[in-house]
């Protein structure tokens, strides 16, 4: 067998993606024991099986595949706890958007820049992450499974033990209308 | 004529799945009565394009 292992070095492992894996794991179980388990679990198992990597990728791609499947590993787990009643008592940061009738209660505000544009600035990227922190975590976790892992629907009811799609349909809702809500308090609405 | 709830789910769920017909024109014809939800829509596609944009791995927010 050759030696391929040219620049796998389990030593630096941790300085310098332990930060990096720890604030993935973070922005997707929303609670930091999880994501500091799972990363620790990455690790190790990084370290028994580091004889497959086969530096087709960079090192922190690799870790990042393994530390994915640790957090599906997670949720498949704990999806017992994601009773039918808790989601449906679940905040709901879009319960005061609407009035009786259906109407906005405060209207949406546009954007105030390009889309584009607004990607490219560090201050969206804080409000972002600090918005995405502020919703409730199973709300959270919905979220970035949806979104940031790209599962489709009947996946993540899967995963996570919720009942039909349509439910699921509620959930994301809340979700992204209280990101939206934020974002506007936070950055689409302030004034330079 | 759908409420602006109704299509803001409707909105939402048009990310997540191909909306039936029905559903579909009453919410195209929504977009275009209402004054509001178009930047509700407008604001979710932002979302999602972040979103998009934060799951790639080497992605590092600026
Ligand atoms: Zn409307």
């Amino acid at each position: 067998m050759k030696e391929e292992q040219g620049n796998l070095n389990p030593d630096t492992w941790l300085k310098d993606h332990g930060d990096y894996l720890f604030r993935y794991a973070l922005m997707r179980l929303r609670d930091k024991t999880a994501a500091e388990e799972t990363v620790q679990e990455t690790f190790l198992a990084a370290l028994k099986g580091k004889d497959q990597f086969k530096g087709q990728a960079s090192v922190r791609t690799w870790l990042v595949g393994i530390l994915k499947h640790k957090i599906m590993d997670y949720f498949r787990k704990s999806s017992r706890e994601f009773s039918f009643s808790e989601l449906a008592s679940l905040e709901d940061p879009s319960q005061d958007l609407f009035d009786q009738n259906g109407r906005w209660k405060a209207e949406p505000v546009p954007l105030r820049d390009d889309p584009e544009d607004v990607l490219e600035k560090k201050e969206f990227w804080k409000a972002f992450e600090a918005c995405i922190s502020s919703l409730p975590k199973r709300l959270a976790q919905i979220f970035a499974l949806r979104e940031f892992e790209g599962l489709r629907g009947e996946e993540i009811c899967n995963l996570l033990g919720i009942s039909s799609t349509n439910h699921l349909g509620v959930l994301m809702f809340r979700a992204r209308a209280g990101l939206a809500r934020c974002l506007e308090t936070n950055w689409f609405g302030k004034k330079e | 004529m759908i409420t602006c709830e109704e299509a803001a789910r409707l909105i939402s769920d048009s990310l997540d799945r191909k909306l039936p017909l029905r559903q579909r024109v009453a919410l195209r014809m929504h977009l275009l009565m209402c004054k509001f939800c178009p930047t509700f829509r407008q604001q979710l596609i932002l979302l999602r394009d972040a979103a998009s944009r934060y799951r790639e791995e080497a992605y590092t927010p600026p």
